[in-house]
């Protein structure tokens, strides 16, 4: 349709004009935060704004939470807002949305999310679907969270992303957050959301502290659900990817640079809806794209991100076939070295960006 | 084995009928494993003849409970005459359902009440408007009960712009918030742990020391086994909320008689230790009296309670089933002839002086009439147009009623057709 010479200079063209929008307005640092304060400060500060948020799950209250994400909550709001449940997910998973139907607000912590397969049928069929079958009758204004992904040597049961599982259905917003920026952005906006949200956040990612801005830490601070973030302009090569797999894309990014390849590195935030604009935007300028999750590679949320660019008029813009980099096709296997190769890892986004940067146009 | 326990049940089923029909002659006799039904016996009335009073011995046996429901329950006229007039428009309305069901104006499920309509108008009495109540997908009934018309119900059921829930839903959804009815819900047993959390909420929502606004879930003898229920007894009674665990006890699970698929036949005793009520579900008067009792306990604080209504569904279980592969028609003939909770209402009334049979008579000629006419108007209306209505409610912007905001992307079958916001 295109030739190719037409494709490479619409694409100079494009790329020119977007670097000029692209010069990000960056506010000084000043604190570093871990994520799992950044989760605790705006669960806490929106418990505080309004009285129909409470929280529930397994080890929230007492324990303070497995991952001590709600630590001081049980404290400062006591046992009628912060909820200690049996070990019963479906039970408590639809007790929630049930509240929530009565206009409450419920926090759903899940221990990790591979517990949410037993309350799957109250996600999907129970919070997602009901505002549409009641004809916007009866709303859901619910959030569920906890750690999703890979953990360490955890094995097979205990380490999945569900962002392909949950991206898929309608109704639900689905958000994943990679830094303490994100997490504190994101779950402030899915608590105010008036819609079930679905927030994946991951365990590896607890501990690790990022700088925020005081814009960051005010109290009003929220990040838009639907809208993805470029968290380093290139323009050789988009890489599209979401929650820890973030920080994997950018320390490639890093050295790929160092060989003259300049890769985008795109944050998702939200898988659904899914930033389809900031994607084929991105790909608009660099003529290539790779996506990377740790999830498994059928129907993944790659699979997506290609889908859009085969049906969208970014494939016009493609000098190579897209590549994703996924979790492999295996269960998750528990010793060291085996779960490092079901893994995606540097080197594979290294290797992946160059077989395709490699691919030259001929003119 | 299984055929002679089978057997055994059934006879015992039919022996509580046959005594059931007795006792409505010579008054109450309790039972022991089924509830005679419509065991009439009018006690009293008024000087004014506007107030009865009704036996309601044998109509209910207790579990874990120190006190129980009353055995006379007193009736106005008007009290009596509109419960017979709602019962007698949900059969109606049923067989209407029925009836275009086979004329194919009904698509998808379709699954009918009739036989149990005591039961939902007996709650709707004893209920107030602020206790919340959330059913399966047998839901047309409870939807007429809450808010709902004929013609609301019918119009969903030919999927009109003017159903309520404007042809979105079918005969498994229907909602109504602003009278806290919450479904219609589809999937077998998940409506009771949402159920729990209206209960929840009403907890939460309470002022202390005053009765809480209670909550039921209802479902059947089929669900009643379900792991998610007993996950939700057990947060309802740990936390005492205002809960009511209301089995429906139509005998049979779909297709699968309660013999064959439940190791224990007292649904009012399943919740271990929390206190259960077994009801005659097809005498409306002891389901008001019975749900008095419930709510009251419930709503004081007292935790949570199993409810186990004995009752019966005169079709199968949905459209494709015709009823009569799992049961005999002998069983269900009987039931029509000795049990129908409409004629025990129609009894009540004569017996009482309320009404005659002539007058009964025109009250049943009216309510055809205007379930005829309600039909004709959800007939009339039209099909949803596909824009918006396709797209519209994916989301809430504000969660207020039909408050919609649209997603960015629907993508459509066909990708060039697919919806940009």
């Amino acid at each position: 349709m295109f030739s190719a010479g037409y494709r490479s200079i619409a694409r100079r063209c494009h790329a020119s004009s977007t670097l000029l929008q692209s010069q990000a307005k960056r506010t000084m640092a000043t604190t570093e935060m871990t994520v799992r304060d950044a989760i605790n400060s705006a669960i806490d500060e929106e418990m505080e704004r309004d009285e129909k948020v409470f929280i529930l799950g397994e080890e929230v209250a007492q324990y303070q939470g497995a991952y001590k994400v709600t630590k001081g909550l049980f404290q400062k709001y006591g046992s009628k807002r912060v909820i200690d449940t049996p070990i019963t997910e479906m039970g408590f998973t639809g007790m929630a949305i049930g509240a929530a139907y009565k206009d409450l607000r419920p926090i759903v912590e899940f221990m990790t999310w591979n517990f949410s397969m037993q309350a799957i049928d109250q996600i999907v069929n129970s919070a997602a679907k009901q505002y549409y079958m009641s004809a916007g009758d009866i709303a859901c204004p619910i959030v569920f969270r906890g750690p999703n992904g890979n953990a360490a040597g955890t094995s097979a049961q205990h380490s999945q992303c569900f962002a392909a599982w949950y991206s898929s259905v309608p109704g639900l917003k689905v958000v994943a957050p990679y830094n303490s920026e994100d997490a504190r952005g994101l779950t402030k906006a899915a608590i105010r959301d008036n819609n079930p949200v679905v927030i994946l956040e991951h365990e590896l990612m607890y501990g690790v502290s990022f700088p925020v801005s005081d814009e960051v830490l005010k109290s009003d601070f929220v990040i838009p659900i639907g809208k993805a973030k470029i968290e380093r302009e290139g323009t050789d090569v988009t890489i599209v990817t979401f929650s820890k797999m973030v920080g994997l894309a950018l320390e490639a990014a890093e050295v790929l640079s160092a060989s003259g390849t300049s890769c985008e590195v795109i944050n998702l935030r939200s898988i659904r809806p899914i930033d389809r604009d900031t994607i084929i935007n991105s790909v608009k300028k660099t003529g290539r794209i790779v996506s990377i999750e740790t999830g498994w590679p059928q129907c993944g949320i790659g699979s997506e991100i290609a889908a859009i660019m085969m049906e969208s008029d970014a494939f016009n813009w493609l000098d190579a076939p897209m590549e994703r980099i996924t979790g492999a096709d295996v269960p998750m296997p528990y010793a060291t070295d085996l779960e490092n190769a079901a893994l995606p890892q540097v080197e594979d986004v290294v290797a992946t960006v160059n077989r395709l940067t490699k691919r030259q146009l001929v003119a | 084995m299984f055929a002679t326990k089978a057997a055994s049940l059934l006879l015992r089923r039919s022996a509580a009928s046959a005594s059931s029909s007795m006792a409505a002659v010579r008054g109450a006799g309790s039972v022991g494993s089924g509830i005679a039904a419509n065991n009439l016996r009018f006690l009293s009335s008024s000087s004014t003849n506007s107030t009865a009073t009704f036996d309601l011995t044998g109509s209910f046996e207790t579990y874990n409970l120190e006190t129980s429901p009353n055995n006379t329950i007193d009736m106005t006229k008007e009290e009596l005459l509109s419960h017979f007039e709602l019962m007698y428009t949900m059969r109606r309305m049923e067989i209407t359902c029925d009836n275009e069901y086979k004329a194919r104006a009904i698509r998808g499920f379709c699954h009918l009440y009739d036989g149990q309509e005591a039961v939902a108008t007996g709650i709707n009495a004893a209920f107030e408007p602020e206790d919340s109540w959330i059913t399966s997908y047998r839901c047309h009934c409870t939807a007429l009960a809450r808010g709902g018309s004929v013609a609301s119900v019918l119009g969903e059921l030919f999927g009109n712009v003017d159903g309520q829930t404007k042809g979105k839903g079918g005969s498994m959804h229907f909602y109504n918030k602003a009278h806290n009815f919450y479904g219609g819900q589809g999937i077998v047993g998940a409506q009771v742990p949402v159920g729990l959390g209206l209960a929840f909420a009403n907890h939460y929502n309470a002022t202390p020391g005053k009765p809480m606004q209670v909550a039921i879930a209802c479902y059947g003898d089929g669900a009643a086994n379900q792991g998610q229920i007993w996950e939700s007894a057990n947060m309802a009674s740990l936390w005492n909320l205002p809960m009511i665990f209301c089995i429906e006890n139509n005998h049979y699970g779909m297709g699968t008689s309660m013999d064959r698929h439940s190791s224990h036949s007292d649904y009012y005793k399943m919740g271990n230790h929390i206190p259960g009520l077994r009801i005659d579900g097809m005498n409306v008067l002891a389901v008001k009296e019975g749900m008095r009792f419930v709510k009251e306990f419930v709503g004081g604080g007292n935790g949570p309670m199993y409810v186990e209504m004995m009752t019966y569904r005169y079709h199968g279980h949905s459209m494709s089933d015709p009823g009569t592969t799992y049961r005999n028609r002998e069983e269900i003939a009987l039931t029509r002839s000795t049990r129908d909770p409409l004629e025990f209402v129609k009894r009540t009334l004569i017996d009482a002086g309320f009404a005659d049979a002539e007058q009964i008579k025109e009250i049943e000629k009216n309510i055809r009439k205007d379930v005829a006419a309600q039909v004709m108007k959800a007939k009339a209306s039209p099909k949803p147009s596909i824009e918006p209505h396709l797209f519209e409610y994916v989301f809430t912007s504000n969660g207020g009623k039909e408050q919609n905001e649209f997603p960015p992307h629907i993508r459509m079958p066909d990708f060039q057709k697919s919806k940009y916001y």
